[in-house]
């Protein structure tokens, strides 16, 4: 995918234009909301992973701060500076900088969480569809009992017995990684459910017949012949759940138990920034609440856009 | 009927060991309770001593075992970080989560339900259009947010309602105080029991909207207009009542979600319930109240599930020919 070469330039803009002109892009044209919000939602996302370079200041590095800079407000007050447009923390950190690192935490953890999810729903939706009986039982029945639970108490008892068996020592380096761990063992059920339904329809047509027949090892069959075909959905579900991931991480990180505040995520400023709410420092805790009220609800809208469009069985 | 209930109750019993099981490794985890009792001058001897008593010495499925004894007689040890049953600070804390999810829950009911008629009876209005849009923004986005802007304007800007704790106490029973008899305790229960019922309130706005316009569609909808009924005894006699069956199985079923959302209402309000107990727990790593919470949702899960399946049984006589056969 490099649109600068050559090659790639004379296949990738045909198909783009095909993309363009299909169903997909017809009904993307008729939605101006949808554009906006995909517009929106890129811009984020670039800003996110270009957060080091775009950023105003590390905020993280000691040597930027400037005590006298402390508690300044956003640039259109009277007080203010250009140089921090929405204003600094206690320390003397630009909130521009500082949300922007932590969209950048929040996105990745919940990039690498719903990742994960998918690989564990994936494999056990297509292993449950593929050999059935007892197997099937057990997972099902496992996926079952966690779907009448919510989430986020799911991801948050995780949390709660990872934290327990793993001393505290071990805590600040693994934090992030048991969010990931938490996020994706909190929601690979709808992967797997929806993927054990058409794996199920799959494995009796007659081309996994023949691969049988080939006597090919029953991995090979389900990786390599099964899986490319039951993909569809997972991409809906994919969206609608980075929406639920960028949440839960938030919410995990706001309650305390997510990441540790030397690497913040848009929760833990979110929770750092409440304090200041009383003393008229609005804006330690708005700039970091409007980024990710706006992430979450451009996600959701084009999720919600994508579910229709893609499957109209399901509206 | 009688065997799919003998089934569904070996299936949650099954469920709750299974919770069970994780409660008491999460204690096996913990570390060595023996350490935790004894002071520093203990002796080896006195240790083992205790060790003997407390059972520890026997093998773990054993243990496992007289865990699940214990349980059973509502003991569940006492907390690390305060040095009390749980059994007691649970009792305290109840309460508090109580009163705020029912308020919650009566809150999202009327308010959902009369919203939803309101955009059903007038699906072109101006105001209809902006329930839905807002109510989408309200779905989409964290409780903790929604609380976190309650708190700016009520609190903060207008300084109306207080922004946390529980206030004006009345002691009812020596377990039990209220603070639904005091106009201090409405108003710190406002804000976070509206934070608290948000989410399902549009929850059931939406699905009052999309029952109702369904039924309104209905013949015999039509029949009884064409009969000459007042308007308003056919929408809130005939198309209402057909309306609330799916709320109601709604409702039921989100109380669980109620209880376990007032863990992040709970935190964002410093409301002194079970959630807010459980939390500190995580934080502290606080087992045996960790544990017991686990528990305690599981139980609640489990008995609103079997509820609900047994109920839609008997309800719903084409589920009951369905597993006859």
């Amino acid at each position: 995918m490099t649109p600068f070469s050559d090659p790639s330039k004379t296949s990738k803009f045909p198909r783009l234009a095909a993309l363009w002109e299909s169903d997909l892009g017809y009904d993307f044209r008729q939605s101006r909301l949808v554009m906006i919000a995909t517009v929106i939602f890129f811009l984020l996302i670039l800003a996110a992973l270009l957060a080091p370079w775009i950023a105003p200041m590390n905020p993280y590095d000691p040597a930027s701060l400037d005590i006298m800079n402390s508690s300044l407000p956003p640039a259109w007050y009277q007080d203010g500076f250009a140089a921090f447009p929405f204003g600094t923390d206690d320390q003397g950190r630009d909130m521009l900088s500082a949300t922007l690192y932590g969209l950048r935490t929040s996105i990745i953890i919940s990039i690498l969480g719903v990742a994960l999810a998918s690989v564990i729903g994936i494999t056990l939706g297509v292993i449950a569809g593929y050999f059935g009986g007892i197997i099937d039982t057990i997972i099902m029945r496992v996926a079952d009992v966690q779907l009448s639970f919510p989430a986020i108490l799911v991801a948050l008892l995780i949390d709660g017995i990872v934290h327990t068996i793993i001393p505290s020592a071990t805590r600040e380096d693994s934090a992030a990684a048991i969010i990931v761990l938490a996020i994706g063992a909190s929601f690979w059920v709808q992967y797997a459910r929806t993927i054990r339904s058409s794996t199920m329809v799959e494995k009796n047509k007659d081309y996994v017949s023949a691969a049988r027949l080939f006597a090919l090892p029953s991995t090979t069959i389900m990786v390599r012949h099964i899986i490319p075909n039951v993909m569809g959905p997972v991409l809906v579900i994919l969206t609608i759940n980075f929406g639920l991931a960028i949440i839960t991480e938030a919410t995990l990180s706001y309650l305390g138990v997510g990441l540790p505040p030397m690497q913040p995520s848009l929760g833990t400023l979110i929770r750092i920034g409440q304090e200041y709410l009383f003393s008229g420092q609005w804006w330690i805790v708005a700039v970091p609440s409007v980024a990710l009220g706006v992430l979450v609800l451009t996600i959701n809208l084009l999720g919600d856009w994508l579910r229709d469009v893609l499957n109209p069985k399901l509206r | 009927m009688l065997s799919l209930i003998i089934r569904r109750l070996i299936q949650s019993f099954l469920v709750m060991l299974a919770v069970t099981l994780i409660a008491f490794i999460m204690f096996r985890f913990a570390g060595d309770p023996v350490n935790q009792m004894v002071g520093v001058e203990t002796t080896q001897s006195e240790r083992q001593t205790l060790r003997e008593d407390l059972g520890l010495d026997q093998p773990t499925i054993v243990q496992f075992g007289h865990y699940i004894g214990r349980v059973m007689r509502l003991d569940f040890g006492m907390s690390f970080q305060f040095r009390r049953p749980v059994m007691d600070l649970l009792a305290e804390r109840l309460p508090a989560t109580l009163e705020l999810a029912f308020v919650a829950t009566l809150l999202s009911l009327s308010a959902g339900i009369v919203l939803g008629v309101y955009c059903a009876l007038k699906p072109r209005g101006i105001l209809s259009s902006l329930l839905q849009s807002v109510s989408l923004v309200g779905v989409s986005l964290p409780t903790f947010l929604i609380g976190i802007l309650l708190i700016y304007v009520f609190s903060v800007s207008l300084g109306w309602l207080p922004s946390f704790g529980r206030n004006g106490l009345v002691p009812v029973t020596a377990h039990w105080s209220t603070g639904l008899l005091t106009s201090d305790g409405w108003k710190s229960l406002i804000l976070p029991a509206v934070t608290l019922g948000l989410f399902q309130m549009t929850l059931i706005m939406r699905l009052v909207r999309s029952e109702m316009l369904e039924v309104l569609r209905a013949d015999f909808i039509r029949f009884a207009v064409a009969r000459g009924l007042p308007k308003s005894r056919i929408y809130f006699r005939h198309a209402l009542r057909n309306t609330l069956i799916p709320v109601i199985t709604v409702v039921g079923l989100q109380i669980g979600s109620i209880i376990a959302f007032s863990v992040i209402t709970e935190t964002v309000f410093q409301w002194p319930g079970v959630g807010l107990l459980f939390l500190q727990s995580v934080q502290t790593a606080d087992v045996p109240i960790m544990s017991t919470y686990l528990l305690l949702i599981a139980f609640l899960f489990v008995m609103i599930n079997l509820a609900v399946d047994l109920i839609y049984n008997a309800v719903d006589p084409r589920l009951k020919q369905k597993n006859r056969t």
